[in-house]
């Protein structure tokens, strides 16, 4: 097997009594998208942090590529390209200006193409020579992604890169991660857009509280945790209820299956028990729905 | 791969570029204020004192004032230049910048010292420059003005570096700079030979390592000093390697910047 893009082995790091990572482990294979969910304050940023090395893990270690981000770190940060959650950016230069300084923190030199290039494919040529106070924030945050890519990094992370971003930059910016990701680049992605999640990543990892609590494939987890639903609106909810429904408002009740192959027969069922079905809806299993299951139930 | 070349002082080079960049674009607020404000010190000051004192006998007030202004001047804006930068990287977020790349603590050292070196230089070279039409001035050891003027900006160029790093806020940086910064220069004899004060005064003067910085700057102008330029040496450059060692171990422990 190859190596791990990511290795992640018992990190801890606590803030004075605070528990931000309890001891988390992960691994991430290369060229995989790969989502890092969890509420806010799960402790995915500082996870990222510690792998790009802005924070210190109280224990545990981590490596990028096979680089442990520490001992290694010039290997490590060369591996790894991290697009920050915070809007942040240096007001005295503009977009080119700030592509170029930032290659040459990587010992790049003459990285024009390179530079030409990402800006087309972020919709920013136009902007190159505009200083940073003068874009949007939208604008800002593509040049963040930008910035992230200046060393063509075989990791990416990226964390919540679409908060705050119009619909269609965030068709764009996905379209481009994929481009880039079948290009052979590893993705990790930090969202609380599960449906966009749902689409891009091909493996989930769930934080909560600093724990990992789900790992999977997203295929796996939408199959493991949130079967298919179906909702029907009863004459009598309370005979719905009896053949394990969960009562909603209105006379709606909700029942949980795993294969439509049940639905005929709890239909049968309901009729049986004379529960007179008025309206009925079928929902497709959702991350979100897994969700809110997994941070229920751990 | 297109044209790409990495080397491996690359890193380094682009921070220091960035550094004094930054300073350049801006050159009007650091570089010309700082000098205008030393022009009128040394009007004001000849106005009010030339006729009347003379130091080391026979030389007049306001040649023996430039040089402290030049290295006053100097200090202060090699302070000024890491320190700021670096509270405004934490405090706008932009540090993450050079702190994500594979930088090592002493490239990052080495560029924000020289920069701020570079722009205490041009400051004081200004303050020079402008002054020398209303001085007489000679340039009795221009090898110790030089050495002087560079490990001097060095040493306030580290201590901007631990003052940045270490204040969280601007008020902090401020307090750091007047209670600190701001004395010290000022009672180094920037304005007076300290041989004028009373013994007491030069005793507390010589635990001053400000002192010495501006007393062999000094020397190098009129190859006269209140301390053997040796000595000044050796208290500038012990006081230099000191607080390079120190900053160098709060950036490698990540104080503050990796947290
Ligand atoms: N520098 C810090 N000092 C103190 N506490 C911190 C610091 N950084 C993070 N924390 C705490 O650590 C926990 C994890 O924070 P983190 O930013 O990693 O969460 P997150 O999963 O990224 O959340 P979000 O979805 O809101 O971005 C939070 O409780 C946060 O308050
Ligand atoms: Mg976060």
């Amino acid at each position: 097997m190859s190596l791990p893009a990511i290795r992640v082995c018992a990190v801890t790091k606590h803030y004075g009594a605070l528990q931000a990572l309890a001891g988390v482990d992960l691994e991430v294979r290369q060229g995989e998208f790969f989502g890092l969910l969890g509420p806010n304050g799960a402790g995915k940023t500082t996870l990222i942090s510690a792998l790009a090395g802005l924070v210190r893990p109280d224990g545990g270690t981590l490596e990028v590529m096979g680089h442990n981000v520490a001992s290694d770190y010039r290997n490590a940060r060369r591996a790894l390209g991290v697009v920050p959650q915070e809007l942040v950016f240096d007001p005295f230069f503009s977009v080119r200006e700030l592509l170029r300084i930032q290659s040459g923190y990587f010992g790049i030199r003459g990285n024009d193409d390179w530079i030409d290039e990402i800006l087309a494919s972020l919709d920013l040529t136009a902007k190159a020579n505009v200083n940073m106070r003068a874009l949007s924030g939208g604008m800002k945050r593509r040049v963040l992604v930008a910035q992230a890519l200046v060393h063509r990094p075989p990791v990416i992370v990226l964390d919540e890169p679409t908060a705050g971003v119009d619909v269609e930059l965030r068709q764009g910016l996905w379209a481009f991660v994929r481009k880039l990701n079948r290009d052979g680049h590893t993705i990790v992605l930090t969202t609380h857009y599960l449906e966009e999640a749902e689409a891009l990543c091909g493996r989930i990892a769930m934080l909560k509280a600093g724990r990992v609590v789900a790992l999977d494939t997203t295929d796996n987890l939408l199959q493991r945790f949130a079967t298919h639903s179906l909702r029907v609106r009863l004459a009598e909810p309370a005979a719905g209820v009896a053949l394990g429904g969960a009562a909603g408002e209105g006379g709606w009740v909700d029942f949980a299956f795993d294969s439509y192959a049940d639905v005929e027969s709890l239909l049968a069922r309901l009729r049986e028990a004379g529960a007179g079905v008025q309206e009925m809806q079928l929902g497709e299993p959702d991350l979100e729905r897994v969700f809110v299951e997994v941070m229920q139930r751990a | 791969m297109p044209e790409m070349r990495e080397s491996a002082l690359t890193g380094f080079r682009t921070l220091l570029y960035k550094e004094v960049l930054r300073f350049w674009k801006v050159s009007f607020q650091t570089v010309m204020a700082p000098v205008l404000n030393a022009l009128l010190f040394l009007l004001i000051f000849s106005h009010v004192l030339d006729r009347h004192v003379t130091v080391y006998g026979e030389i007049a007030y306001t040649s023996f004032l430039l040089p402290g202004l030049v290295m006053m001047s100097l200090l202060q804006n090699a302070f000024a230049n890491s320190s700021s930068s670096l509270i405004q990287s934490k405090i706008t977020g932009n540090i993450i910048f050079v702190l994500l790349p594979p930088l090592s603590w002493g490239e990052f050292y080495a560029a924000y010292v020289i920069a701020s070196v570079l722009r205490g230089l041009f400051v004081g070279a200004g303050v020079l420059l402008v002054g020398l039409p209303f001085v007489e001035l000679s340039f009795a050891y221009p090898l110790w003005i030089l050495v002087f003027a560079l490990l001097g900006g060095a040493i306030l160029g580290s201590l901007g570096v631990i003052a940045g790093i270490w204040a969280d806020k601007f008020d902090q940086l401020a307090g750091f700079q007047n209670f600190l910064i701001l004395p010290l220069t000022m009672l180094s004899g920037v304005f007076y030979s300290i041989h004028s004060l009373p013994q007491l005064w030069q005793d507390v003067s010589h635990a001053n390592p400000f002192f010495f910085m501006i007393d062999g700057f000094r020397y190098g102008f009129f190859g006269q000093s209140d301390v053997s330029p040796w000595l000044s040496l050796a208290v500038v450059g012990v006081s230099f390697v000191l607080l390079a060692a120190l900053t160098l171990a709060m950036l490698a422990r990540g104080y503050k910047l990796r947290a």
